[in-house]
């Protein structure tokens, strides 16, 4: 085995091991990404490289697949994750707005992450929690009926307890 | 099936024209039969080659079936008993030209200087529905086109998403160079990560880019870097033809395919300024020479076999990358192109008194990975300059021969220069599924037994079959062929071979499907598998018509080993006509 | 010890063992249905729905228990985490049984006073309950508060009743005879009693759901599989979630059932990424039931083998359509196959499957054990049963309900639904998500079931249904479903891949005032042949929120291209800001705040909007103290 791949190896042995107790690889491509983004937080590119090997598929379907489906991301998320629902009734209710001004606050838009890593910000479709509308999800923390004037607040509430090193709100 | 109980047949009407079809037909193949032509994009079958893009998805096919709720898509919607259809309606009419005013406004309007201008069928289907404006306009989607390797030309902004690429390179090649991307109005064919083709395994069999109806794939255009050196001062421009093309090229003059244009190649080509014209058939004999010296070499002295045939550059690349352990195992012989090109430099040149680095030699070939292969670096030679430099396909010869004006078919039959251009039948078959193998056969016989083959026609070799197999009694021994047409079909073969299911002396593989006739660079078919079997029929013809149809009695090539090569196989042989290969990434 | 129940007897047994457990829980009327004898003591029921557990109701759970260990009722009165009891606009809620007590908007700190005045004194906590908006009478049980009013709970019989992370529960509530039975009686009487119940499928499409079972039945190839969509993707739609987290076994007890029938041995479920609860409840069910023998090898002793499997999606909404679901499932993009061949020829793997969603499977247990007839006596004449909805929007109670088929939409919306928020008017309803469309006031009386839904213009969908008030601009409503679509295409077909990104572009352009008569015209032609062209059901009903919109307001697309106005000022760049010059008493606050610089004037003096550098962000009109700054 090549240096190169015995570094893999170490690299991606959970997922290898994963993978090795499938009881079948048919069809395992879409379960084989969910369990790898849950390990590794995001799916670059070697990694789908790596999954394409294990599985024997070619590296594009891979990637056709990855690109495909909005849950799964090839770069790596904030620290502390920000969900908007965007389901219909978080939309009429003002969802709009809340989410533009996330994007004002953290200077990024949906589906990006602060330069500094701190925060990301994903505009999510419905989770199901309609009577709180419009819901901003953090981590699993969840701010119901939320306005534009609470957006900052959320921020710096999230801000200093990372600064305490709370690490992510999971 | 035999006759008697025959399947009942489906009656429906189409347009008003009743007709009876066979159960499982799709309407738009019914309505053939019915005088009624529907127009169609994505859909692409040919069931000799297990070729099936069924996908529905361009919508260009809408028809109506009376009582039934929406339109129907005649590719992919069976016949039934009392069907009645209506592709003359105005809501079918409507339908299929929104969907073809759609596709044109999320496509670049520059036909004019489109490779495919002409050769369009998304153009053709405008310029069919008469269509003069586009009705809705809006954003076009704007991606980077791919202009890194040295084969194919990817423009994803000319891509209807047919998938037809795709299935070609999934299912009948089993490379998977090709996925959709993305989602929504954003989706592209592309390669993982939108590398680069040349950084992923593609094979630059160039499958893709016959099947491709638009200008989205197309083939690395080298016209303009040949007309400046046919030009240049100094240069000796040498251009070497391939089997393959004398019986296609007549297709892009208006010709019948099939047709054998051997002379007028010749005369085409020297009227375009080439200094000589040589035949890449001449290097097939060699190839059968030191292929069969290779394989008897191996078959007496216990080495590896099978022996697996060298002269597709595709396959190769294919080889290198899904099969990097086996390296041994093909046939180390150079492809009869780069036998040539090495041949003109040294034999020749010396010959001429012409010094090689002033030769510059162009291939005509019938494929596209001929120009990846012209610029591997393991066939440059020790004197730094490549086998060959330039390649071009038929499609772009057959554009320089229009664009210098010359009436193709009024040109009269000339010959090809010496000394590297007399051949034999064996030569000929090169060009098609099956031939290299029969052709090998005819020489590796005569190696093994010291005798003359006399039936020296295989019909069991013949055909588009995708594997087939065969014993051939060699004296008292047996020698066990196979054959395979496209690479899934090889991958599959090569796979029971690893693992000992079947045992085979010699395999013969072509990247196309159908071998060189249906190769990448060759005048679009449109799916028509009817030509692929006239092109074959052709070379068989012109093999058959010759008195000499073994390699071993070409008297140029004979002479030409004599006063440079020396044995077949030997030292001089493997530096000029012999390679090597390289392990490549598997994904 | 093994767990495995050896047999249906055995599952008999069990049931009127576990009776107790349950008994607490029902009203007198769903005891007696059920045939379960009376209880004597108590069980407090906490909702758990999305929105309750959201709001905290966990911690309600909490300190409730640490209350009745206070009180030293721990063992005596149980507290039930239990699934949505609907009503989330009042949540968090709970139910204290039997004596059928419903208490809104509980928080931690009631727990003590529940303990202590209704649970050790038998006295009801007033202030919890919900108040009448009408009268202001307190309303102590379900019956008397108008949200529950001409619900029928079939689907969620058990959601709000047992605990999901116990089976016990479930099987105490007679569940898994409905597996018993279509053993009993066999494939074909099974099938036959769903085709005579009527059930459609609850998914969106109505497709009879006997029918499916039969067509699947009818071809031998093996494996078949059974699947169950669960990929709840409309937004503004849970009532899969809710069921998945609050009674998954009826869901796995549904697949068995089908698969029984069909002849298959392996389910699988379908389930959405996003939906972290259900997916461990889920899980949760299905380990259970194979410890009790209920799902596996040999379940019940009888030879028949069934297991479950999850599968998650990765968010795409496209996979909510069958074929693509299976394409999913098979590992690759979630691009829809052309049909026919129909899954029940050729599903997954290319093997006859069966195929419906959560809804149409938590159906299934309650028809075997209760009878075709009783199911079908509910409903319209074309659409049997029930059907959830997830009442949102501007209602003032959104939540979770199941109504017969055939309740009007008026009362949906203005009883159970309570009316529209902040006394606005009504505008529109929309049902059926992306797929469906909007119903103007004139069509209230409509009585909701598949056929009328359609002709309406919208359509079922799988039950989302978002109240509309006057605030809302139809134009813009339509733009955001367009948007969705455009979004979640999977880019398959030409009309949908361009097709509706080119609607898109129309009702974008009519937003921003740039809009001519020619995109409306071109918005209907469109939108029709979209619709005709498509591959698939997304596709096919994409143009549905315009269509409709253009139905039935018409008036407000005119409104929007020929007096570049938005009547229900909601697209902004149509807006003009203005100041009201005797309102203004030229504080300068509008100025000050003005992100633009688009205000000027001096001190006490009539300030003025600069209508070329105003970029109607609204700032101005919330600060303004006098309220002298209008928009039109």
């Amino acid at each position: 085995m090549s240096q190169s791949a015995s570094c893999l190896t170490e690299k991606y042995g959970e997922i290898d091991k994963y993978i090795d107790n499938l009881p079948s690889l048919r069809g395992a491509l879409v379960t084989v990404l969910h369990q790898a983004q849950t390990i590794y937080g995001y799916l670059p590119e070697e990694l789908q490289l790596h999954i394409a090997r294990r599985l024997n598929v070619p590296a594009a379907q891979v990637y056709g697949v990855v690109s495909f489906y909005s849950f799964f991301t090839m770069e790596p998320k904030g620290q502390c994750a920000i969900s908007l629902c965007m389901g219909t009734a978080c939309f009429v209710l003002g969802a709009g707005g809340v989410l533009q001004e996330f994007e004002k606050e953290l200077g990024i838009k949906a589906g990006e992450t602060t330069p500094d890593n701190l925060f990301s910000l994903d505009a999510l479709r419905c989770v199901g929690a309609c009577s709180l509308a419009p819901v901003v999800l953090v981590g699993d923390k969840v701010y119901g009926k939320a306005t534009t004037s609470q957006v900052r607040g959320i921020i710096e509430e999230h801000m200093q307890r990372m600064a305490k090193g709370g690490g992510s709100n999971e | 099936m035999n006759n008697n109980d025959e399947v009942k047949k489906v009656n429906l009407t189409i347009n008003g024209t009743a007709i009876a079809v066979a159960p499982g037909t799709v309407l738009l193949a019914a309505a053939h039969q019915a005088g009624v032509h529907i127009p169609s994009l994505c859909y692409l079958n040919s069931d000799e080659f297990q070729y099936r893009n069924s996908v529905g998805s361009c919508r260009v096919c809408m028809v109506e079936v009376v009582g039934r709720r929406g339109l129907v898509p005649a590719c992919s919607t069976t016949v039934y008993e009392g069907m009645v259809v209506r592709t003359d309606s105005l809501k079918a009419i409507r339908a299929r030209r929104t969907m073809v005013e759609l596709l044109l406004s999320n496509h670049p309007s520059d036909c004019l200087i489109c490779e495919r201008n002409g050769n369009c069928q998304l153009q053709q289907m405008a310029a069919d529905m008469g269509i003069r404006s586009i009705k809705y306009k809006g954003a076009v989607s704007s991606h980077p086109k791919d202009i890194e390797s040295f084969s194919i030309v990817r423009n994803p902004d000319k891509c209807i998403l047919c998938r037809r690429c795709e299935t070609m390179c999934n299912s009948i090649q089993s490379v998977g160079v090709y996925s959709a991307i993305g989602r929504g109005f954003e989706t592209t064919m592309g390669t993982a990560f939108n590398k680069p083709i040349i950084e992923t395994t593609c094979t630059f069999c160039g499958q893709c880019v016959s099947v491709c109806p638009t200008g989205a794939l197309s083939e690395v255009d080298a016209t303009e870097e040949v007309w400046k050196l046919l030009q240049a001062p100094g240069k000796v421009v040498i251009a070497q033809t391939a089997p393959a093309i004398r019986v296609a090229l007549g297709e892009e003059f208006g010709m019948e395919p099939g047709s054998v244009i051997t002379g007028k190649l010749a005369a085409a080509l020297r009227r375009l300024g080439f200094a000589k014209v040589m035949d890449t058939n001449f290097t097939a004999d060699v190839t059968i020479m030191e292929e069969a010296s290779e394989f008897v070499h191996r078959f007496q002295h216990g080495g590896k076999l099978p022996l697996l045939t060298s002269c597709c550059p595709a396959w190769i690349k294919f080889f290198e990358h899904q099969f990097p352990d086996l390296l041994d195992v093909p046939s180390s012989c150079k492809s009869p192109m780069e036998m040539m090109g090495a041949l003109i430099k040294s034999y020749y040149a010396e010959k001429a008194g012409v010094d090689p680095q002033d030769i510059v030699v162009v291939s005509i070939m019938p494929c596209l990975a001929k120009k990846f292969e012209a610029a591997r670096p393991e066939l440059v030679s020790s004197k730094g300059h490549s086998d060959v430099d330039i390649v071009l396909s038929t499609r772009e010869l057959a554009r320089m021969i229009r664009e210098a004006g010359i009436e193709f078919l009024s040109l009269p039959d000339e010959e090809y220069d010496n000394p590297l251009s007399d051949s034999t039948g064996a030569a000929d078959i090169f060009g098609t599924t099956g031939g290299v193998l029969e052709a090998a056969l005819r020489t590796a016989y005569k190696m093994v037994t010291d005798e003359d083959l006399q039936a020296v026609e295989f019909q069991m070799l013949r055909g588009v079959d995708g594997v087939r197999e065969a014993e051939i009694p060699f004296g008292n021994t047996k020698v066990r062929v196979a054959i395979a047409n496209g690479l899934a079909n090889a991958r599959e073969l090569l796979q029971k071979v690893q693992s000992g299911e079947v045992e085979y002396h010699i395999i013969e593989v072509m990247a196309c499907p159908g071998g060189c006739i249906g190769g990448g660079g060759q005048p679009y078919t449109k799916g028509n598998m009817e030509i692929l079997r006239r092109r074959a029929a052709g070379l068989y013809a012109i093999d058959s018509a010759k008195t000499i149809r073994r390699s071993y009695e070409n008297q140029a090539m004979l002479t030409m080993y004599a006063e440079y090569i020396g044995v077949p196989y030997g030292e001089k042989a493997h530096e000029l006509l012999h390679t090597s290969y390289v392990r490549r990434e598997d994904k | 010890m093994s767990k495995r129940i050896g047999s249906p007897e055995e599952l008999r047994e069990l049931q009127v063992k576990l009776a107790p457990r349950t008994a607490l829980r029902l009203s007198p009327a769903e005891r007696e249905a059920l045939g379960i004898p009376a209880a004597e003591k108590m069980n407090i029921l906490v909702c758990g729905g999305p929105a309750c557990k959201s709001t905290d109701s966990d911690h309600i759970i909490t300190q409730l228990r640490v209350e009745l260990q206070k009180a030293g009722l721990a063992e005596e009165v149980k507290v039930v985490p239990a699934g949505c009891m609907g009503y989330c606009a009042q949540g968090p809620v709970l139910k204290v049984q039997p004596d059928n007590t419903f208490y809104v908007q509980v928080k931690a700190t009631d727990a003590a006073e529940i303990v202590q005045k209704h649970i050790l004194n038998h006295q009801y906590v007033e202030r919890l309950m919900f108040h009448h908006p009408a009268s202001g009478a307190p309303c102590r049980q379900e019956e008397d508060i108008p949200f529950f009013q001409g619900q029928v709970r079939i689907a969620l019989r058990n959601c709000g009743v047992v605990d999901p992370a116990y089976i016990e529960d479930y099987i105490s509530l007679k569940g898994y005879q409905g597996l018993v039975k279509a053993m009993e009686i066999g494939p074909d009487a099974t099938v036959a009693m769903i085709k005579q119940a009527g059930l459609r499928g609850r998914g969106g499409a109505g497709f009879p759901t006997g029918t499916k079972w039969e067509f699947t039945q009818s071809y031998t190839a093996t494996p078949k599989y059974v699947v169950c969509n669960a990929d709840e993707g409309d937004p503004g739609a849970f009532m899969d979630r809710c069921i998945m987290e609050g009674d998954p076994h009826s869901v796995l007890e549904a697949m068995a059932i089908a698969g029984h029938s069909i002849g298959a041995a392996e389910g699988v479920i379908y389930v959405r990424a996003e939906y972290p609860l259900a997916v461990q409840s889920l899980q949760t069910a299905i380990k259970q039931a194979e410890e009790f023998g209920l799902l596996g090898e040999n379940i019940l002793g009888t030879g028949f083998n069934f297991s479950i499997r999850l599968n998650l999606g990765a968010g795409a909404f496209v996979c909510g359509e069958e074929t693509a679901l299976l394409s999913s499932i098979e590992g690759n993009r979630g691009e829809p196959r052309v049909r026919p061949p129909y899954p029940a020829e050729k599903g997954l793997w290319g093997q006859p499957t069966v195929l419906n969603n959560v809804e149409t499977y938590a159906n299934v247990p309650a028809i075997m054990l209760r009878g075709a007839a009783w199911f079908s006596s509910y409903g319209t004449a074309g659409s049997k049963g029930t059907k959830v909805f997830a009442l949102a929007g501007k209602i003032n109670n959104i939540g979770l309900i199941e109504v017969p088929m055939g309740t009007t939409l008026d009362h949906i919306i203005n009883h159970i639904g309570g009316g529209i928020q902040n006394n606005r008017a009504f505008k529109a309803v929309q049902t059926g998500g992306p797929s469906g469309g909007c119903m103007p006031t004139a069509l209230l009386q409509t009585e909701v079931d598949y056929e009328s839904l359609t002709q309406a213009g919208s359509m079922m969908g799988s039950g989302g249904m978002i109240v509309l008030d006057e605030d809302d601009c139809m134009v813009n409503i339509a733009k955001y479903f367009l948007e969705f679509t455009v979004d979640e295409s999977c880019g398959r077909c030409t009309p949908c891949r361009i097709g509706t990104k080119r609607l898109y572009e129309m009702l974008e352009r009519i937003t921003t005032g740039k809009g001519t008569n020619k995109d409306i015209v071109d918005l209907q032609e469109l939108g029709d042949i979209i619709r005709d062209c498509s591959l698939c059901g997304l596709g096919q009903t994409a143009p549905n929120p315009v269509i409709s919109t253009l139905r039935y307001f018409k008036d407000e697309y005119i409104a929007h291209v020929e007096e570049h106005r938005c009547p229900a000022l909601a697209c902004t760049e149509l807006l003009t800001f203005t100041v009201v010059a005797d309102k203004c008493i030229g504080c300068t606050v509008c100025a000050r705040n003005c992100p633009a610089d688009a205000i000027s004037g001096v001190v006490r003096a009539a300030h003025t909007i600069d209508p070329d550098k105003c970029v109607k962000c609204g700032i101005c009109l919330d600060k303004c103290p006098t309220k002298a700054i209008i928009r039109y």
